[in-house]
C-alpha cells in the first residue's frame, strides 16, 4: 500500500527561479569548473613534476617564450572584467536593455582574445615536438584556449537568446548571471598559466 | 523598471494566467491528480521516444543492464583465461591473445561495468530516495549514457575487428607509447577512456546535484540515507579523480598521434609521469567502486536488521574521510619504481589508514546486526557474505602496503587475489544483494527466495575456491599478466582450483540472470513496500510511475516510513500541466523554487552521435579535433536553445 498523504504546506508560491547558490544551473557549473579546475591543476602538477628533473627550464638553453603578445591577452582579460560585471549586475537588477547593449562588447572582446592568442602559439618559440617543455606549455595554452573558445560560443548563443523576447525570461537572466561568473573562471585560471609560461622559464 | 510598456502589459497577462494553472493538493489528489500527471510526463512512444527520454528510471535501467550485459562479456574474458591456466605449458591460447584478454578484462569491469553499474543504480533510486520526481541535468543524465554505451561498443567492436588494446588496463608508458605499441591498439584503450570519463563525469554532476539540491524538505543532511551520503562521497570523488586519467590520456594519444613528448624519456619526458596521473585517478576509482557498495550494504542493513544504522555518523564521517584518504594513497601502486625513504614511510602509513574508516563502518553494520533482528533474507546473507570476503581482502591490503612486503609480492597472483577479494566481496557481492533487494521496485516483481539462496551460496564458495588459492599461487612466485607456466614449480594445483571455482560463480551468474529474467515473468507481485523499509523509494508504487510521487513527500527523521503514523506528509502546489520538481537548500532542505524539468528531446542522442564521430575520428588525424568539434558544437547549441521563442505564465523547457 502506498501510504495516504497527510498535506502540509504549499509550495505553490515559490518563485520558479533564483539567483546563486538557489539556482540548480549554479551548482551544476560549479561542479564542471571543479572538474576543469582538477584538469588544469594537474596539468600544473605535470609541469612541475617535469621541470623537476631538468637543469635549465626551458631545457637545452632554448630561449623562454617572448613577453609580448601573452602579456596583451592578460592586461585585455583583465579588463575584461569590467564589461562582465557590468553584465552580472545587470543581470541581478533585471536590467534587459543593459544587458543587450553590453553582450557585444563582451563577445568582441572575446574575439580580440583569440586573435591575440594567435599570436601567442607564435611567440613560445618551441614546436610541441621539441621535447616535453615544449609539450607541456603548448598543452597549457591549448588547453586555456579550448576553455576561452568554448565560452566564447557559449556567449554568442546566449547573446542570440538574450535578443529575443525569451530575454525577459528569470532564468535567462540567471543564465546570464552564471555566464558571467563562469568568465570570471576562465580569466582567473589564465593567471597561474600566464606565470608558468611565459615568467617561470625565466626565474 | 526599463522594461517597455508592452513588456509590462505582457507581464500583468501572464500573471493572470499564472493564477489559473492546476496544482496538486486537497483539491486535485488521487486517481485524477495521477492520470493528470501520468500525462504530463509521459515520453512520446516509439523508436524516437524511446532515443528522447530524459527519466531517470529509463536511463538508470539502461544503464544497469549495459553494465551488466559488460560484466557477462568481461566474465567470459576471465573464464578463457581461466581455462588457458587451468594446467601448465598450455597452448590454448597464446600470449598476444592473451594479453588482450587481461587487458580486455581489466578494462571492461573497471571502465564499462564497476563505475558505470554504481552509476546507473544511483541514478535509477537517488531521485527516488530523496523524494523527488526527477534529476538534475535529466538531459545530461541521457547524454552521459549514450556517451558510456558508445565508449563500450567502441572497445568491444574494436576487440572482435583484432585491433583491441593489449596493454594491460593501466596501459603503463612507455609500453603503450608511440615506440613499443604502433598500430591503434593503444589509442582505441585511451579514447575508451575519454568516452567513459565524459559519461562518468557527466552522472557524476547530475548526482552531485541531485543530492544537494532535490531532496524532500524537511531531509536534512543528517537526515540523508546513507546510500545519497555514499554516492554524494562518489560523485565528488569522480569530479576530482577522472580528470586525471583523461588528461593522462589525451597526453598519451597526443604522444602517438602528433609527436609530443610527455612519455619520452629521451625528450625530457619521463614514463613515470604517466603512472602517477594514471593512480591519481587509479587508487580514488577503487573506492569509486567500493563506497556505493557500502552505501548498499547500510541500507540493507538496516532494512534486514529492522533497526536504524548504529552510529550514522560515524558511518557518514567513515564516508567522507574514505574519500579524502583515498587521494593520498596512490603512490603505493608505484612502490616498485623506486621512490624517497620519505615517500614509502608516508604512503605506507596513508594506505594503512584507510583501514581505519572501513573498519568503523564495518563495526557499525555488525553493531546494527547485534543489536536488531536479522532476518537471513538474499539481500541479507549478501552483507554476511561481503563482511567475510571484503574483510580478509581488508588484510591483505594492509600486508601490501608494507613495502618490503609489497616488493616482494608485487605484480604476483597475491595481488590479484587481493584486489579480487576487495572487488568482488567489496562491490560485487553487496551489488547482487541490492539487485535482489530493488528487483521488486524497479520491475514490480519478486525474484525466487530459493534460487537466490543457492545461487549465494555458489557465488560465495565459488568465488573462495578461484581467489583463495590465488594468494598462494603469488606467494610461489607466479607473475601477473603471463599467459603460462612451467609445470613442477608447485603451481598445477593453485591453478586448476582457480579455474574450477571461476566456473562454479559464472554457473552462478548464469542462475541469478536466469532468476532476474524467470521472476520478470512469474515472480510473485511485489506490493509498494515488500521489505518493510524506511526510505522512500518505498513510499510509491512498484514499479514507480513516471512522475515517481504523485505529491512530494515530508521528511520529518531518518527512517520516514517507520516514524509516520498512518499518513505520510506531503507538500502540495506542484504544477500539474507542466513537468516540475521542488528544489530545497542544501543543508536544511526546506523549500527554495520550483523547477521546471526538460521535456524529452532527441538533442543528447544527437550529441552524443556527434561527440562520439569526434572522439573515434581522433584516434586517427589530429584534423578530427576542428571537424568533429563543430557538429558537437551544433548539436549542443540545438540542445540549450529554446524550441519556442514565447513567454509563458511559468517557465518551461522545451
Amino acid at each position: 500500500m502506498i501510504p495516504a498523504p497527510r498535506f502540509t504546506d504549499s509550495v505553490a508560491d515559490l518563485p520558479t527561479y533564483k539567483f546563486g547558490p538557489s539556482s540548480l544551473t549554479w551548482w551544476g557549473i560549479i561542479g564542471y569548473m571543479v572538474i576543469e579546475g582538477a584538469a588544469f591543476a594537474l596539468a600544473f602538477a605535470a609541469y612541475f613534476f617535469l621541470m623537476g628533473h631538468e637543469q635549465g627550464w626551458p631545457p637545452e638553453g632554448r630561449p623562454p617564450p617572448d613577453l609580448l603578445a601573452g602579456t596583451l591577452f592578460t592586461i585585455v582579460i583583465l579588463l575584461s572584467e569590467i564589461p562582465n560585471t557590468m553584465i552580472k549586475r545587470a543581470a541581478e537588477k533585471r536590467d534587459v536593455a543593459a544587458i543587450r547593449a553590453l553582450m557585444p562588447v563582451i563577445v568582441g572582446i572575446g574575439a580580440l582574445l583569440l586573435l591575440i592568442r594567435a599570436f601567442e602559439f607564435n611567440s613560445l618559440n618551441c614546436r610541441w615536438t621539441d621535447n616535453a617543455y615544449a609539450s607541456i606549455i603548448w598543452a597549457l595554452l591549448l588547453l586555456h584556449t579550448a576553455h576561452i573558445l568554448t565560452d566564447w560560443i557559449d556567449t554568442i548563443v546566449l547573446w542570440m537568446l538574450m535578443r529575443t523576447d525569451l530575454g525577459w525570461e528569470g532564468r535567462r537572466l540567471v543564465d546570464t548571471d552564471e555566464n558571467s561568473l563562469y568568465w570570471r573562471y576562465v580569466w582567473l585560471l589564465w593567471l597561474p598559466i600566464y606565470l608558468m609560461i611565459y615568467w617561470v622559464p625565466r626565474l | 523598471m526599463n522594461e517597455p510598456a508592452t513588456v509590462r502589459d505582457e507581464d500583468e497577462r501572464l500573471a493572470r494566467e499564472r493564477r489559473k494553472i492546476a496544482r496538486d493538493g486537497p483539491k486535485l489528489n488521487g486517481a485524477k491528480l495521477e492520470a493528470r500527471l501520468g500525462q504530463t510526463w509521459r515520453r512520446p512512444p516509439g523508436i524516437l521516444g524511446w532515443l528522447a527520454t530524459v527519466d531517470h528510471k529509463e536511463i538508470g535501467r539502461r544503464y544497469i543492464i549495459t553494465a551488466l550485459l559488460f560484466l557477462a562479456a568481461g566474465g567470459v574474458l576471465a573464464l578463457l583465461m581461466r581455462l588457458q591456466l587451468a594446467r601448465p605449458d598450455n597452448n590454448l591460447i597464446g600470449a598476444q591473445r592473451y594479453n588482450e584478454l587481461f587487458t580486455m578484462h581489466g578494462s571492461t569491469m573497471m571502465f564499462l561495468f564497476a563505475v558505470p553499474v554504481m552509476e546507473g543504480v544511483a541514478v535509477y533510486i537517488i531521485p527516488l530516495m530523496v523524494g523527488t520526481r526527477s534529476t538534475a541535468f535529466p538531459r545530461l543524465n541521457a547524454f552521459s549514457y549514450y556517451m558510456y554505451l558508445f565508449g563500450g561498443l567502441m572497445l568491444w567492436i574494436a576487440f572482435a575487428l583484432n585491433i583491441g588494446p593489449d596493454i594491460g588496463w593501466f596501459a603503463y608508458t612507455p609500453l603503450s607509447g608511440p615506440q613499443f605499441s604502433p598500430g591503434k591498439r593503444a589509442d582505441i584503450w585511451a579514447q575508451m577512456i575519454t568516452f567513459t570519463e565524459v559519461a562518468a563525469l557527466a552522472a557524476a554532476v547530475v548526482l552531485f546535484c541531485t543530492i544537494l539540491k532535490t531532496r524532500a524538505p524537511g531531509m536534512t543532511l543528517a537526515r540523508m540515507p546513507l546510500f545519497a551520503w555514499a554516492m554524494l562521497v562518489v560523485a565528488v570523488m569522480i569530479i576530482f579523480s577522472m580528470p586525471s586519467v583523461a588528461l593522462a590520456s589525451s597526453m598519451l594519444i597526443s604522444d602517438r598521434l602528433v609527436g609530443t613528448q610527455f612519455y619520452n624519456s629521451f625528450e625530457h619526458g619521463d614514463a613515470l609521469l604517466w603512472q602517477h596521473l594514471f593512480w591519481f585517478f587509479g587508487h580514488p576509482e577503487v573506492y569509486i567502486i567500493f563506497l556505493p557498495a557500502t552505501g548498499f550494504v547500510s541500507v540493507i542493513t538496516e532494512t534486514f536488521c529492522r533497526r536504524p544504522i548504529f552510529a550514522y555518523p560515524i558511518v557518514v564521517l567513515s564516508l567522507v574521510s574514505t574519500g579524502i584518504l583515498a587521494f593520498g594513497l596512490w603512490v603505493h601502486h608505484m612502490f616498485a619504481t623506486g621512490l624517497p625513504r620519505v615517500g614509502y614511510s608516508f604512503y605506507t602509513a596513508a594506505s594503512m589508514t584507510v583501514a581505519i574508516p572501513t573498519a568503523l563502518q564495518i563495526f557499525c553494520w555488525l553493531a546494527t546486526m547485534w543489536d536488531g533482528r536479522p532476518r537471513l533474507a538474499v539481500p541479507m546473507l549478501y552483507v554476511i557474505g561481503f563482511i567475510v570476503t571484503f574483510v580478509i581482502g581488508g588484510l591483505t591490503g594492509v600486508i601490501i602496503a608494507s613495502v618490503p612486503l609489497d616488493l616482494e609480492l608485487h605484480d604476483t597472483y597475491f595481488i590479484v587475489a587481493h584486489f579480487h577479494y576487495v572487488l568482488i566481496g567489496g562491490a560485487v557481492f553487496p551489488l547482487l544483494g541490492i539487485i535482489t533487494y530493488w528487483y521488486p521496485k524497479i520491475t514490480g516483481r519478486m525474484m525466487s527466495e530459493r534460487l537466490g539462496k543457492i545461487d549465494f551460496w555458489m557465488i560465495f564458495l565459488g568465488f573462495q575456491l578461484a581467489f583463495f588459492p590465488m594468494h598462494f599461487a603469488g606467494l610461489l612466485g607466479m607473475p601477473r599478466r603471463v599467459y603460462t607456466y612451467p609445470a613442477g614449480l608447485g603451481l598445477e594445483l593453485p591453478n586448476l582450483l582457480s579455474t574450477i571455482g571461476a566456473f562454479v560463480v559464472a554457473s552462478a551468474v548464469l542462475l541469478f540472470v536466469v532468476n532476474g529474467i524467470v521472476s520478470l515473468y512469474r515472480g510473485a507481485v511485489a506490493t509498494a513496500n515488500p521489505w518493510g523499509a524506511a526510505s522512500l523509494e518505498w513510499a510509491t508504487s512498484s514499479p514507480p510511475p513516471v512522475y515517481n510521487f504523485a505529491h512530494i513527500p515530508v521528511v520529518e527523521s531518518r527512517t520516514p516510513l517507520w516514524d509516520m503514523v498512518g499518513e505520510l506528509p506531503v507538500v502540495t502546489g506542484l504544477r500539474v500541466d507542466d513537468k516540475e520538481m521542488l528544489l530545497t537548500t542544501v543543508v536544511a532542505a526546506t523549500p527554495d523554487v520550483r523547477e521546471p524539468v526538460p521535456e524529452p528531446s532527441l538533442w543528447p542522442f544527437i550529441a552524443s552521435v556527434a561527440v562520439g564521430i569526434f572522439f573515434i575520428s581522433s584516434i586517427f588525424s589530429p584534423w578530427a579535433v576542428v571537424f568533429g568539434a563543430i557538429p558537437s558544437a551544433i548539436a549542443l547549441i540545438a540542445w540549450f536553445w529554446p524550441k519556442e521563442i514565447k513567454r509563458h505564465p511559468e517557465p518551461v523547457i522545451s
